[in-house]
């Protein structure tokens, strides 16, 4: 019996003084991670995947155009659109909009600007085009189709 | 009077830090969101003046032709095409044929390279492939003369623009990777702020432009 007193002595707690500094670590990995979304999207974003993939390294350099259907048909209709920031741009804004974007960059940046298109699959190539040849018109010239990586399953 | 005090606990009580920091960070799983700046690049010609001349005309076997109807069908070389993912190959033919090497120097300033240079420069393996399949004279006359165009109907879908010009990107990619000994995924990898992985990149590409070119759809859709 003895043998079992000497057992149950030891502590059958498990130490979890060091839980708070783990969790913290992961706190602070998605705190510093984390952007929060400042815009809400207003179309449908189910953009097609591809191989070849380039990383942008200037964040700052980049804005986002989205085109898609609109997530409300019975408000927006079922024409795909593009989202600038909040709110839908018709083609012709687009030039203006760029030169907004290109104001809010230093002035020797304002020639790097790159437009990000997030397109929607579904959309029709009749729009892309229109909208790179405001982009050419705006002089905002590097653009990126941004796309998730293809995984080898799909 | 210094006993008593000793006796009660002056440790802070830290059990809840664990339930605070969770909640924290629950929170921020559920907000975050990793910026994915990943994508395919693409360099837009330069805006049309209105006086320029019209760009001289290419001759047709250095333009590799891709087009792309409403229903999204693929014509490519004048020929229907089912499987997009063919493209790659023929692309990188395309590029590499060297049907007539000229010595004429072009690229940007202070880097002109000519098609007989940038073939000079091809390892061993690429040069016997080279020869042996390619320097077709019905194809491109060199890397500096290529050209894909690729043109997609207006009603045609972005998805089906995307495979190809991942396709494109692909053949280049394998063109620039073989030539220093890299496979495409290990070029496209490269850190260009490495400054040896930037001399890799830059030899790579030295004398081989990537002249993708995205035509001005038909108004009509086919």
């Amino acid at each position: 019996m003895s043998k079992f007193k000497k057992k149950s002595e030891s502590s059958q707690d498990i130490p979890t003084a060091a839980l708070p500094d783990i969790i913290f670590m992961l706190l602070f990995f998605f705190m510093v991670t984390t952007v929060m979304r400042e815009t809400e999207i207003l179309v449908k974003q189910d953009i097609p995947r591809a191989e070849q993939l380039v990383k942008l390294e200037k964040k700052k350099l980049v804005t986002y155009l989205y085109v898609g259907e609109p997530k409300e048909p019975e408000i927006f209709g079922t024409e795909s659109l593009i989202q600038a920031n909040d709110a839908f741009i018709a083609i012709d804004g687009i030039v203006q909009w760029v030169n907004t974007e290109k104001d809010q960059l230093s002035e020797v940046e304002r020639d790097q600007i790159t437009i990000s298109l997030k397109v929607d699959k579904e959309t029709k190539m009749g729009i892309i085009v229109d909208i790179q040849t405001e982009l050419r018109e705006a002089n905002a010239r590097k653009i990126i189709y941004a796309t998730p990586q293809k995984t080898d399953d799909n | 009077m210094a006993r008593s005090k000793n006796r009660g606990s002056q440790e802070v009580n830290a059990g809840s830090m664990a339930d605070i920091a969770f909640l924290l960070l629950i929170f921020f799983l559920v907000t975050t969101q990793i910026a994915t700046n990943k994508g395919l690049t693409l360099l837009l010609p330069p805006k049309q003046d209105e006086e320029e001349p019209e760009p001289v005309k290419q001759q047709e076997r250095n333009i590799f032709k891709i087009q792309v109807n409403s229903l999204n069908k693929l014509m490519v070389e004048g020929e229907t095409l089912d499987d997009p993912s063919l493209i790659g190959d023929m692309v990188y033919d395309f590029i590499l044929n060297f049907g007539k090497m000229s010595d004429v120097e072009k690229g940007p300033t202070g880097e002109k390279v000519s098609d007989r240079q940038t073939y000079e420069s091809l390892p061993a393996s690429m040069k016997a492939y080279i020869n042996s399949k390619l320097r077709s004279d019905k194809s491109s006359d060199g890397p500096n003369a290529a050209i894909v165009s690729l043109k997609a109907d207006r009603g045609s879908s972005y998805e089906i623009f995307i495979e190809i010009l991942d396709q494109l990107n692909a053949a280049y990619n394998r063109v620039y990777g073989e030539r220093v000994g890299l496979t495409a995924e290990e070029f496209r990898k490269l850190n260009r702020n490495d400054p040896r992985d930037l001399d890799l990149y830059d030899r790579a590409r030295s004398g081989i432009p990537k002249s993708i070119s995205i035509a001005e759809p038909s108004k009509v859709g086919g």
